[in-house]
């Protein structure tokens, strides 16, 4: 299937699963409002909005399989935008099922809030199509405002309000940073497509200030929504007074959708300039690595402890940006799979065994949980493993620290060091990960532990199914490997990329 | 024998079937629980124990037919399997044995019954899981015996950590949760490394202008020729993982809380076959594939002088522990600085030796640790000085102490002497002077263990608790029985053992040697 970009009808054509996406919402937002609202209505809107992503999904992957392709424009098809598309409808339809469960528990009716969840969902996959910087404008603010308002979704709640004022203050900022960034940048090479930018950046950039200044400031817009130290200073807030679902949703699909946009943007714009951004992004990733694992260290709350662990999860995707060639892209893939199946898994747990009013979700009231519910306590124990990057047990957590690590040392500028702070900052990160599994599996059940209630059937469901994939692909991530493989940005297929990968074996 | 193992070819499944066998035991553990609905005592699961024993004697029977179908003379890899696995990456679910892992998969089938045994009535909480995770543990340690794909390699080293984490935190002693978790940083801390050396090598491996892709196969990774830089790096990025296993003077601290706080299987497994994957590691990778780096003259004498520090501290620190299980992990520590000294010396003889502690070692702790286990079952103490004079009331544990002490020690006739002659008759050649310090251990270990018998044993029995403990039953009888049986066999005819060793440990000279003479012409000649 081919679409000419330049033509309307088949720009809207190759734009299907967006529109399906955007449409769903606003039909969406007459059902919210139509009903009486009741909790009952809001579990309505909350599957319907299900069923809106899954046709969404459909439509990426029947676009995916039909190998359509396109001409140079302002939106890319390619393969990277379908894999992106799918993380982000997956985890769009995670967050709706546990956000339906989370509702019922807490009391709180929002029809509105499953609108909002498609309206974010539509700004991350017009973000990891852009191929024009002002695409990657209208991306982020669509996704960014949709995460303020879903922040401060619970109106009794006063942590939910100072996380949206606190998301919005600063997220107007850094957008103030990106716009800066794209300004200067247009200013430096006169064009905002990200392809032509490529052709005209080239190796003397220094010499040029306003490209310079640009970039720095792209680089501070990219790092504050992908929560990078030190732009991190919302992240744990916002995550903790967020209502859960919505911080599984941000913690997974936001830094999703942003890392791709950034990812892409710095494969196909800036290669030329790389001597300018490679040691500014090096030092980032590795202070975002350490920073993060060594703030999570010290939580004692379970959101907050996850909060920061995304924040060093985001260092090791820098790595796959400071590399910025189709291995990381593929790389950055195969994490991002990983890293949204355990990152949601680990949060429906909470929610799971959260109690009305955001209670008991500090990390010692999970003390003895494999003694009240083992099978929970399991998963929750896979989902750790896979945030560490444990083979097996922790699934495919260990093939994406693999791949992110083989891509750092095959990078045109071989990054062993950045490889190996990854794995040092792996082994702080150990510290934390394993003390959960060791608070749940070693410390006796408190006498005042609260009865672990029955998982309703959604978070049940994303639960065991999350921990089955994640072990499923761990063992044989044959599949997955090859997707991510040849997945990657269309400006980059025919580039050369280190030495090929021959498969000699034959099943 | 050789016939029927050929007819019913037995070596072309024996490998997998060992690894899958023991997930069959887990998967019905783990299925038994899931349908039944007790709380997972002893008393509410009696069948759980006796599940994990069939299926290890099973395992015992089937991995007996290597000892009979291991041709010496043979290829270099003898029961091989081969089988595709992650496509894309070219890794390989690619397995085999030579005689040094025939000894090792031998030991761990061994051990494993015991270990068994040894929680048989020690264990009496969620029965289940536990035997489940000694199950998983053995696919692990036999998995990380048998590899020739660097992956399968590294992915089977991983794994094992886990049960044992489980087994150390969930049913150890007070301190249990610290050592566990001590126990899994470590041992995790060095290996990640290893995996970033891994890493490189398979992209090393790639020859674009010959066709060939990245590889991880252990025979295609040894004919990589690195830069001396390159080969010092990465041989210390396996250094780490492997001297943290050991362990090696000075990264040994996580092994005696392991061992003392683990339940009494734990620490045998600890002791008699995961202590011996770090020493195999040196031997199958961390040597042969950089040789250049392990054989630099700086890089050598301080490993050996590493080796000689830990036997000589081992030894001093294990005289003065007031807690038998503690100076036993203490004496590890010592004797696995024989098994370094023996493979750094790089001689046929100290390689053979260092080979046959190494199995000698396992049987002989073991032995010590199941022992401790039993007197600790029945007076709830470790303390040596709680003791005093039993030898009167409980003289078959009595005489099974002194045995496998004097084993220890390494009394002529006996499992220990063998190793240790040899690796001290093959060190002295190339490396007097660290043989000479090496060989005062021998008499600390002489010092240590006789002392420490002598207070348990023989001192007045002037504590009324010991004087109504009972003596071993059949059970623990059989256990000390197998056991005692291999120290004297190894002690008295160790011939079949070293014969089976031989081609693999000669190779294995052979290649440093022929390695070191490589880069030695290689750097004259850019010079």
């Amino acid at each position: 299937m081919y679409f000419d970009l330049s033509i309307p009808s088949q720009l809207a054509g190759a734009l299907l699963p967006d529109l399906i996406l955007v449409i769903g919402a606003m039909l969406l937002l007459l059902v919210a409002v139509w009903g009486r609202e009741s909790l009952a209505h809001a579990r309505l809107t909350g599957l319907l909005s299900i069923g809106v992503s899954a046709l969404a999904f459909a439509a990426v992957v029947w676009l995916w399989q039909s190998h359509a392709s396109a001409n140079a424009g302002i939106i890319a098809v390619d393969g990277f935008r379908w894999a992106t598309d799918c993380i982000v409808l997956a985890a769009t339809i995670i967050a709706a099922t546990l956000m339906i469960d989370y509702s019922e528990r807490e009391q709180l009716v929002s029809a509105e809030s499953y609108v909002l969840l498609l309206l974010a969902a539509g700004g991350m996959m017009l973000l990891a199509a852009s191929r024009d910087l002002i695409v990657v404008f209208l991306g982020i603010e669509l996704m960014s405002i949709a995460s303020y308002v879903l922040c401060g979704l619970d109106r009794r709640s006063s942590r939910g309000a100072e996380a949206a004022l606190k998301y919005f203050l600063l997220g107007a900022f850094s957008t103030g940073f990106l716009l800066y960034g794209i300004a200067l940048v247009y200013g430096a090479t006169g064009s905002t497509d990200i392809a032509t930018i490529g052709t005209v950046v080239t190796g003397d950039s220094f010499n040029n200030p306003l490209l310079l200044a640009g970039i720095g400031f792209l680089i501070v817009g990219f790092c504050f929504k992908v929560a990078a130290v030190p732009f991190h200073m919302w992240a744990p807030d916002v995550y903790e007074g967020a209502a859960t679902p919505i911080t599984a949703f941000m913690a997974a699909a936001v830094k999703a959708a942003a890392f791709a946009a950034f990812l892409r943007v710095w494969i196909e714009a800036f290669p030329g300039a790389t001597s300018a951004w490679i040691h500014p992004l090096q030092w980032l990733a590795a202070i975002t690595m350490i920073g993060g694992n060594v703030v999570a260290l010290q939580q004692k709350s379970m959101k907050r402890m996850l909060a920061y662990s995304s924040v060093a999860h985001a260092g090791y995707l820098l790595v796959t940006v400071v590399v910025a060639n189709s291995l990381g892209a593929s790389a950055f893939l195969f994490y991002l799979v990983a890293y949204t199946l355990a990152t949601m898994g680990a949060f429906a747990v909470v929610i799971a065994l959260g109690e009305p009013g955001e209670r008991n979700q500090q990390i010692a009231d999970y003390a003895g949980l494999w003694h009240a519910s083992p099978w929970l306590a399991s998963a929750m124990a896979v989902f750790m493993l896979a945030l560490l990057g444990f083979p097996i047990a922790g699934g495919m957590g260990f093939f994406a620290k693999w791949y992110v690590i083989n891509a750092a040392l095959r990078a045109p500028h071989p990054q062993t060091v950045l490889a190996v702070v990854l794995v040092l900052a792996s082994v702080i990160s150990a510290g934390y990960y394993l003390g959960v599994v060791l608070v749940m599996f070693m410390k006796p059940r408190a006498a005042d532990a609260l009865v672990v209630r029955p998982v309703p059937t959604g978070s049940f469901l994303v639960i065991y199914l999350s921990a089955f994939t994640l072990l499923l692909f761990g063992v044989l991530p044959n599949g997955f490997v090859a997707l991510a493989r040849d997945s990657v940005p269309i400006s980059m297929v025919n580039a050369p990329a280190g030495p090929p990968v021959t498969a000699t074996a034959s099943p | 024998m050789q016939d029927f193992l050929a007819q019913i070819n037995y070596n072309a499944w024996v490998l997998p079937a060992l690894l899958l066998l023991p997930l069959a035991g887990t998967v019905l553990l783990v299925v038994t629980g899931a349908l039944s609905n007790d709380d997972g005592t002893l008393e509410a699961t009696p069948s759980a124990r006796w599940i994990a024993l069939v299926v290890f004697v099973l395992e015992f029977v089937v991995s007996m037919g290597l000892w009979w179908s291991y041709d010496p003379a043979g290829p270099r890899w003898q029961a091989t399997f081969d089988h595709w696995w992650i496509i894309p990456w070219n890794a390989r679910l690619s397995m085999g044995i030579d005689g040094i892992s025939l000894m090792m998969v031998l030991l761990t089938t061994v051990i494993m019954p015991l270990a068994v045994l040894g929680s048989w009535t020690s264990i009496r909480t969620k029965v289940r899981s536990y035997y489940a995770l000694m199950l998983v543990l053995t696919t692990g340690m036999l998995g990380v015996f048998v590899s020739r794909d660097m992956l399968l390699f590294y992915v089977m080293w991983e794994i094992m950590l886990v049960p044992m984490y489980f087994i150390i935190g969930i049913w150890g002693g007070e301190r249990r949760i610290y050592a566990s978790l001590k126990f899994f940083v470590y041992t995790m801390a060095g290996s990640l490394l290893m995996l970033v050396g891994i890493l490189y090598l398979w992209n090393a491996s790639a020859v674009p202008n010959m066709g060939l892709g990245q590889s991880f196969d252990y025979d295609r990774l040894l004919t990589i020729a690195h830069t001396h830089k390159a080969a010092l790096w990465l041989f210390g990025a396996f250094f780490l993982a492997f001297a943290v296993k050991v362990p090696m003077f000075p990264f040994h601290t996580w092994l005696p809380d392991a061992h003392v706080e683990a339940p009494t299987a734990g620490s045998v497994i600890l002791a008699a076959i995961m202590l011996k994957m770090g020493t195999y590691g040196f031997l199958r990778f961390a040597i042969p594939l950089f040789p250049s780096a392990a054989m630099t003259p700086w890089v050598r004498s301080t490993i050996l002088t590493l080796a000689v520090i830990g036997i000589i501290y081992g030894a001093l620190v294990a005289m003065v522990q007031p807690d038998f299980k503690k100076l036993v992990a203490y004496s590890s520590v010592s004797h696995l600085g024989f098994v370094m000294l023996g493979i750094f010396a790089v001689t046929l003889q100290s390689v053979q030796g260092a080979l046959v502690i190494m199995i000698s070692h396992g049987i002989s702790t073991g032995a010590l640790f199941l022992l401790i286990g039993m007197i600790y079952e029945r007076r709830h103490t470790r303390l040596i000085d709680a003791y005093g004079g039993i030898a009167r009331v409980v003289p078959l544990f009595s005489t099974f102490l002194v045995i496998v002490s004097l084993s220890s020690i390494g009394l002529p006739s006996t499992n220990g002497f063998v190793g240790e002659f040899l690796v001290l008759l093959g060190s002295f050649r190339t490396h007097p002077f660290f043989t000479f310090f090496a060989t005062t251990g021998v008499i600390f270990a002489a010092a240590y263990l006789l002392w420490a018998i002598q207070r348990i044993l023989f001192n007045a029995l002037d504590k009324p608790e010991n004087e109504h403990l009972t003596d071993l039953n059949v059970r623990e009888l059989t256990m000390m029985a197998v056991l005692v049986a291999g120290i004297f066999w190894i002690g008295i005819y160790p011939q079949p053992i070293l014969r089976r060793m031989e081609p693999s440990a000669a190779l294995f000279v052979r290649t440093v040697e022929a390695g070191q003479a490589n880069v030695s012409t290689a750097s004259r000649g850019t010079r």
